[in-house]
């Protein structure tokens, strides 16, 4: 019996063996649809580190392809928070970063670790809470967020914070820092997590939390949250991206790919990338979740 | 490179002064780890004993099955447990979801098949003669059981320090239940996870080098223990 399922086991394999190779030998027919393109255009890879946001939101998974059709550069997305983003252009672990800290962003290209800056896009921030708005601050200020935000302090309810040093999370402190409160407290609860699991710990606590209007969206079906603020000019929020200075590494510079990353910058703020941005949320959630507006 | 020898520095010093957030970090993972590891030892070594020395059909198999279920990966558990605690989920009205009690429950149900399972395989392999002699003294079953984890108990709680090190060290499921919460369910390994995605090392560093010291400590003991025996 033994014998027998070694022989067939055996057998087996010759036949794997024997199948496999004359397609490997001659040129892949099927696959030929694919091949003409990866010759024209020879693109290298780059390494594009970028917010939780972009990422969890499916814009990559929708321009990137574009970009490789267009260049052939393929692009490895790393999504982590602004904070550590930047960290990785300073170590020279990316070639290009996508972030929403404004700020931290200038502050980085000044410091010699970017290229340059240029606008990408912006999309928006929410104040989300309860369905049944017990603070009712729908009714109070649907589009005043430093008011919402007074009055979940004076009443000390649950508000969830991403308290992860993320663009978010510096958005959010930012805020707070305009209405003249700090946060603190046993209702104020920092969860140091990404966008998506901070909705869940404030649908389970039924608190607030100001959250970015594509990972709300692409969320809301599992929700038990609604909009309650929006629209308040202290709730936009710019994206920039900027190319990592190959200088930061010294004599490994040649390990950074500029000259594609460059490419990937040029692609994303020209016309056709912007129009692209655009386009994106509008089949699913009826409206675009990022607004181009690169000069 | 800078960054890490910074980060080691920044460690050190927290560590001798002694930081409020990183103490309360701390001791918040050993109550939870211990809770959890204490609750699984109580129902899992004697049952681990008794399933080991009772013959009955198909025990090939369930020893298959046992040793599978220790090697469960934690995130799973945390998943399983997170559906079940969550608003939606059938315990929902408990409230538990995001709180100390879901990171025990998570971790004890993590632990427990583990010490199941170490027990059980301790037992099949060295309980045999102790059983014999308990038959010979005329030993009930629940007698026999008792006397063979008297007589195993070193290597019982060498097998239980394993357990606590992978109730303490996982991070996967106190992060899905725990949420990780600052002042709540702010543990070491999440904490670890956290700051690294912070870009924000030292704390990290400072944490790693806790952890590894509770390792040292706990088999220390317990080394010492195992020899003077």
């Amino acid at each position: 019996m033994k014998k027998r399922l070694s022989i067939f086991l055996v057998l087996l394999l010759i036949f794997t063996i024997v199948g496999c190779s004359p397609k490997s030998e001659t040129p892949q027919e099927p696959d030929g649809l694919q091949e003409p393109q990866e010759v024209s255009k020879q693109g290298g890879t780059i390494l594009l580190s970028t917010t939780t946001s972009t990422e969890d939101s499916g814009l990559l998974n929708f321009l990137l392809p574009k970009f490789k059709e267009d260049t052939g550069i393929e692009v490895k997305v790393i999504a982590v928070g602004t904070g550590q983003a930047l960290q990785m252009g300073k170590d020279g672990e990316a070639d290009i970063l996508l972030v929403h800290a404004k700020e931290s962003e200038v502050e980085f290209v000044e410091e010699g670790y970017g290229i340059e800056r240029k606008d990408v896009m912006y999309n928006d921030f929410i104040l989300v809470g309860p369905k049944e708005d017990p603070l009712g601050l729908k009714d109070k200020s649907p589009d005043n967020i430093l008011e919402g935000l007074k009055v979940i302090e004076g009443e000390k309810f649950t508000f969830v914070s991403r308290g992860d040093d993320s663009g978010t999370h510096k958005k959010e402190l930012n805020i707070w820092k305009s209405a003249d409160i700090k946060p603190e407290g046993d209702w104020y609860l920092e969860v140091g997590q990404g966008m998506g699991d901070v909705l869940k710990i404030t649908n389970e606590k039924q608190g607030y939390t100001i959250t970015d209007r594509a990972t709300y969206l692409s969320m809301k079906d599992d929700l038990d949250l609604d909009i309650i603020i929006e629209g308040d000019e202290n709730l936009f929020n710019q994206y920039g991206i900027i190319p990592v200075n190959p200088e930061v590494l010294g004599d490994k510079a040649n390990q950074i790919n500029q000259e594609d990353a460059k490419e990937f910058m040029n692609w994303i703020v020209s016309e056709k990338g912007q129009s692209l941005i655009k386009e994106f949320g509008i089949e699913e959630y009826g409206q675009p979740l990022f607004i181009p507006n690169a000069q | 490179m800078s960054y890490i020898t910074e980060g080691f520095k920044e460690a050190v010093k927290l560590l001798i002064t002694w930081d409020g957030e990183v103490f309360q970090i701390v001791s918040l993972s050993i109550l939870v780890s211990t809770s959890a590891t204490l609750f699984a030892s109580i129902i899992s070594v004697p049952l681990g004993t008794y399933f080991a020395i009772k013959k009955f059909k198909g025990k090939n198999l369930f020893s298959r099955l046992t040793y599978t279920m220790m090697s469960i990966p934690s995130v799973v558990i945390g998943l399983l447990v997170a559906i079940g605690l969550s608003r939606k989920g059938p315990l929902g009205h408990l409230d538990l979801l995001y709180t100390k009690e879901a990171m025990i429950i998570a971790q004890g149900l993590l632990v427990t098949p583990l010490i199941f399972g170490l027990t059980y395989g301790l037992v099949k392999s060295r309980g045999n003669t102790i059983e014999k002699v308990a038959f010979t003294l005329g030993c009930n079953r629940l007698d026999t059981i008792i006397l063979i984890i008297r007589e195993l108990r070193v290597d019982i709680l060498i097998n239980i320090a394993t357990a606590f090190s992978r109730a303490i060290s996982e991070v996967g499921a106190v992060m899905i239940v725990g949420g990780n919460i600052k002042n709540y369910t702010r543990v070491m390994t999440t904490t670890i996870s956290m700051m690294n995605s912070m870009g924000d090392y030292p704390m990290a560093i400072a944490l790693g080098i806790v952890l590894l010291l509770i390792s040292f400590i706990i088999h220390s003991i317990i080394y010492s223990y195992s020899r003077e025996e």
